[in-house]
């Protein structure tokens, strides 16, 4: 007869897996220095009570409004501006780096030459390098290098958005279909023409849809640099933070949340246009 | 009608991108007038030449392993509170609790990742524990969300079965639901903690640890032999990233 039998037969395997987990994550805990405990301290607990308690009401005099307006418009500026520039880098650099625009594929069976590869890949090289180094970090290097403001965010993000925007370009341009181009590059066109006229009109959607995705993307990426002095709205949450300034701090975020909101539905609508 | 505009749209766009240009104020001219473009060239050769001694090296590699250390365990603080929160807002206690989780969640994951560590490294103080319940809150709004829909549309009827026969809510859960659900919040998980390996490597810069840390206190110091080692070594932790993760989606994802 069969009894009842309420353990799980499978219990000790899965203590014995969380037990070896803790046991390889415990230095991970020690180098993280990890101790939540410091933020229900005591006087920890105090200052940090003051500076939320201040969050309210959010700080709204008509001078620090002007402000917030001002770095509102320059975050938005930086983010635009970046993008123009780095479209300005990314579409030769995209039509290098692509196997598309090809001659050699053309008339051997979208099979590029080994000449021609070569040569991409120093393209395709610089492309990784420029989005593998974290915006920030080139915002942090343009501050050095410029100084503090606005130039340092736009270059930061001209150049990472430049290696992002130029390697999906790139995929995209491989990725429609090849045969109206390749018929146009055997009929005697020229490579340019052939692209705007064979690849264009079908990549052309896809390409405006990731664009202003990116746009988006760079308004919250031009927020976080200006953490290392590189302008916007970013520069005065961190003044402010600096001076436990705890009003401006819950307005200049709720800021933030506006802006990001607002280009997330502009960002929708304008793909929907475009696309 | 609708070609008018687009026009109208296009000359927008254009204008917006002339009216940054001008509110920025921003000379491009100016960078490459005079010697400006010279300086900038001798402080980027500056960087040509890393500094590759063993000292050096070694305080990197302390710091790579804090910056991973910090993603690891920040991710999986992250997975425990998210899977907390994903409950109530997955509607398991009702309404109200419901959208005042779902607004939790949402300020959690509305602000950046930089912002929480400036503000838990003032209340925290400075070092890699800042950094690290800087990822651990901001990801526990983003995974408790993912959490929360899985959690919806993982299907009902093996806990129900187990209601049925009598077992309790946790067991129903624990053998019911989790053993669906499981490998859903493994893949969240995993591709969030591939995400806070590039985030905590800069979470440094406002003095939260890890590599950003290194790199902002020698750039401070003008010392751009170590500063390009440590960018060097973020770069290196980047790609590793990227390729493991794409070598591990091939693997299970693209088959599973």
């Amino acid at each position: 007869m069969l009894s009842r039998d309420t353990r799980d037969p499978a219990a000790l395997p899965r203590l014995l897996l969380t037990v070896l987990a803790i046991a390889l994550l415990w230095p991970g805990i020690q180098l993280a220095e990890l101790n939540p405990g410091v933020l229900i301290a005591g006087d920890s607990q105090s200052e940090m009570g003051h500076f939320v308690s201040a969050f309210w009401p959010p700080a709204h005099s008509p001078d620090f409004l002007q402000l917030l307006l001002d770095a509102t418009l320059q975050t938005l500026a930086i983010a635009t501006a970046g993008m123009a520039i780095a479209l300005l880098l990314a579409v030769p650099a995209a039509l290098a780096a692509s196997r598309a625009l090809s001659l050699s594929a053309a008339s051997r069976g979208g099979r590029p030459g080994a000449l021609g590869q070569a040569l991409r890949w120093p393209v395709r090289g610089l492309l990784i390098f420029l989005r593998s180094v974290p915006e920030i970090v080139w915002a942090l290097l343009f501050v050095r290098a410029v100084g503090l403001g606005p130039t340092a965010g736009v270059l930061a993000i001209a150049i990472t958005y430049a290696g992002m925007l130029g390697k999906v370009y790139a995929e995209i341009f491989e990725s429609v279909d090849q045969r109206p181009m390749h018929v146009l590059l055997q009929a005697g066109s020229g490579r340019l023409a052939a692209f705007a006229y064979g690849s264009l009109p079908n990549a052309a959607a896809e390409l405006t849809s990731y664009t202003v995705y990116r746009w988006e993307c760079a308004i919250r990426a031009s927020v976080v640099m200006g953490f290392v002095g590189a302008g916007g709205l970013g520069q005065q949450i961190d003044l402010s933070l600096r001076m436990f300034a705890g009003s401006e701090v819950a307005s200049m975020l709720l800021t933030f949340l506006l802006l990001v909101l607002l280009a997330d539905t502009l960002s929708r609508v304008l793909r929907g246009r475009l696309a | 009608m609708r070609r008018l505009g687009n026009i109208a749209l296009l000359l927008a766009i254009l204008a917006a991108v002339v009216a940054s240009f001008a509110y920025l104020g921003m000379g491009l001219g100016a960078l490459v007038e005079g010697d400006n473009l010279k300086q900038m060239g001798a402080y980027a050769a500056r960087f040509l030449q890393p500094d590759l001694s063993s000292g050096h090296l070694q305080a990197i590699g302390r710091g790579a392993l804090e910056t991973l250390a910090m993603s690891a365990v920040g991710t999986l603080l992250a997975a425990v509170f998210g899977l907390l929160l994903a409950l109530p807002a997955a509607g398991r206690f009702g309404g109200v609790a419901q959208s005042l989780v779902r607004l939790l969640l949402n300020a959690l994951r509305a602000i950046p990742e930089l912002v929480w560590a400036a503000l838990m490294v003032l209340a925290a103080g400075l070092g890699p524990n800042a950094g690290t319940l800087a990822l651990a809150l901001h990801t526990a709004g983003v995974l408790g969300r993912l959490f929360a829909e899985a959690l919806e549309n993982t299907p009902t009827a093996p806990a129900e079965a187990i209601r049925l026969q009598g077992g309790g809510q946790i067991a129903a859960f624990c053998y019911g639901t989790l053993p669906n659900l499981w490998p859903q919040l493994l893949a969240y998980t995993l591709y969030r903690w591939e995400n806070n390996i590039r985030m905590a490597s800069v979470l440094g810069f406002v003095g939260a640890g890890g590599l950003g840390q290194m790199l902002y206190i020698s750039l401070s110091l003008f010392q751009e032999a170590q500063a390009s080692t440590v960018i060097l070594a973020m770069l290196l932790l980047v790609l590793g990233v990227d390729a493991l993760s794409g070598w591990t989606r091939q693997r299970w994802v693209r088959t599973g």
